[in-house]
């Protein structure tokens, strides 16, 4: 017997959520980042599950999640390339000091 | 119909691991912890996508996600952050709100979804069997209908956009220095 659709779903709203909070309380570049990738696989979570329960006989999901890794990736190395930059002029990741674009 | 079954009770037991793990790592104060909570659940996520009998997508999960990204991410904390340093001191009411604001989300997402009434596919055991390696290649080779050459090949030219941008952006400017 398999586990039910809605146990996956609830497990990746609670996995997203906790995302989302954790966006809004970090205070520090990589800490955002880190929350930003537990969004991500929460989504991905969904897509993988609702093509294995929902639609099996074609690979859409199962695609839609391999192409999400791989810009979630392409977006990490980004990202952190422009922390390790804003580091090296600031000599500080927490996103409150960070006010040089403000004016 | 009994409820502990090996199934169930494996799937509760990542769960576990990746709602857990997940709390942790964005609740704990040391940055360096926080990756390697990160590491765990993506760990278990892969776990996850095995137990739906996908195994590719839980290697490029585990290779990408597990192998890459957190090592890069420590690499980067390294590079920024003394060891052990305390990130932040946030305030209570700002953690208080934010937690509300989840909470409604999860409320308001978890009524919809409970409210549609998914139909699983009666078949989806012995047509997920059918997803093997060359199911898999053919799907991204190929240009017809539910195939997707021209995503892969986007990706490819995003990676290389994206290991340039990088390395423009990550490089020392000696050279804006001279001008």
């Amino acid at each position: 017997m398999n586990v039910p659709v809605e146990f996956y779903v609830v497990l990746s709203t609670l996995l997203f959520f906790i995302g989302v909070y954790g966006f809004i309380v970090r205070k520090n570049l990589i800490g955002i980042l880190m929350s930003v990738e537990l969004i991500l696989n929460a989504v991905n979570i969904n897509f993988v599950v609702f093509n294995r329960f929902l639609f099996p006989e074609k690979l859409e999901g199962y695609m839609y999640g391999l192409f999400v890794i791989i810009v979630a990736a392409a977006e990490t190395a980004v990202a952190i390339s422009i922390i390790i930059n804003v580091y090296r002029r600031m000599k500080n990741i927490d996103v409150d000091s960070i006010k040089e674009l403000k004016n | 119909m009994e409820f502990f079954t090996a199934n169930n009770i494996i799937f509760f037991l990542l769960a576990a691991v990746i709602l857990i793990f997940g709390f942790l790592s964005v609740t704990t104060t040391k940055i360096l912890r926080a990756a390697t909570y990160l590491f765990f659940v993506l760990f278990a996520i892969a776990g996850l996508y095995l137990f739906l009998s996908y195994e590719f997508i839980a290697a490029v999960q585990l290779s990408v996600y597990a192998g890459g990204i957190v090592v890069l991410l420590v690499f980067a904390i390294l590079l920024v952050k003394n060891l052990g340093e305390e990130t932040e001191n946030v305030s209570c009411t700002k953690k208080i709100v934010s937690a509300i604001a989840a909470v409604c989300g999860v409320v308001a997402c978890l009524v919809t979804l409970f409210g549609y009434g998914f139909q699983a596919n009666e078949n989806a055991d012995e047509l997920a069997a059918n997803v093997n390696m060359e199911a898999i290649g053919q799907t991204l080779m190929g240009v017809d209908k539910y195939q997707y050459l021209l995503p892969f090949e986007a990706a490819s030219v995003l990676l290389l956009a994206c290991i340039i941008g990088s390395v423009v952006i990550a490089q020392k400017e000696k050279k804006e220095d001279k001008k």
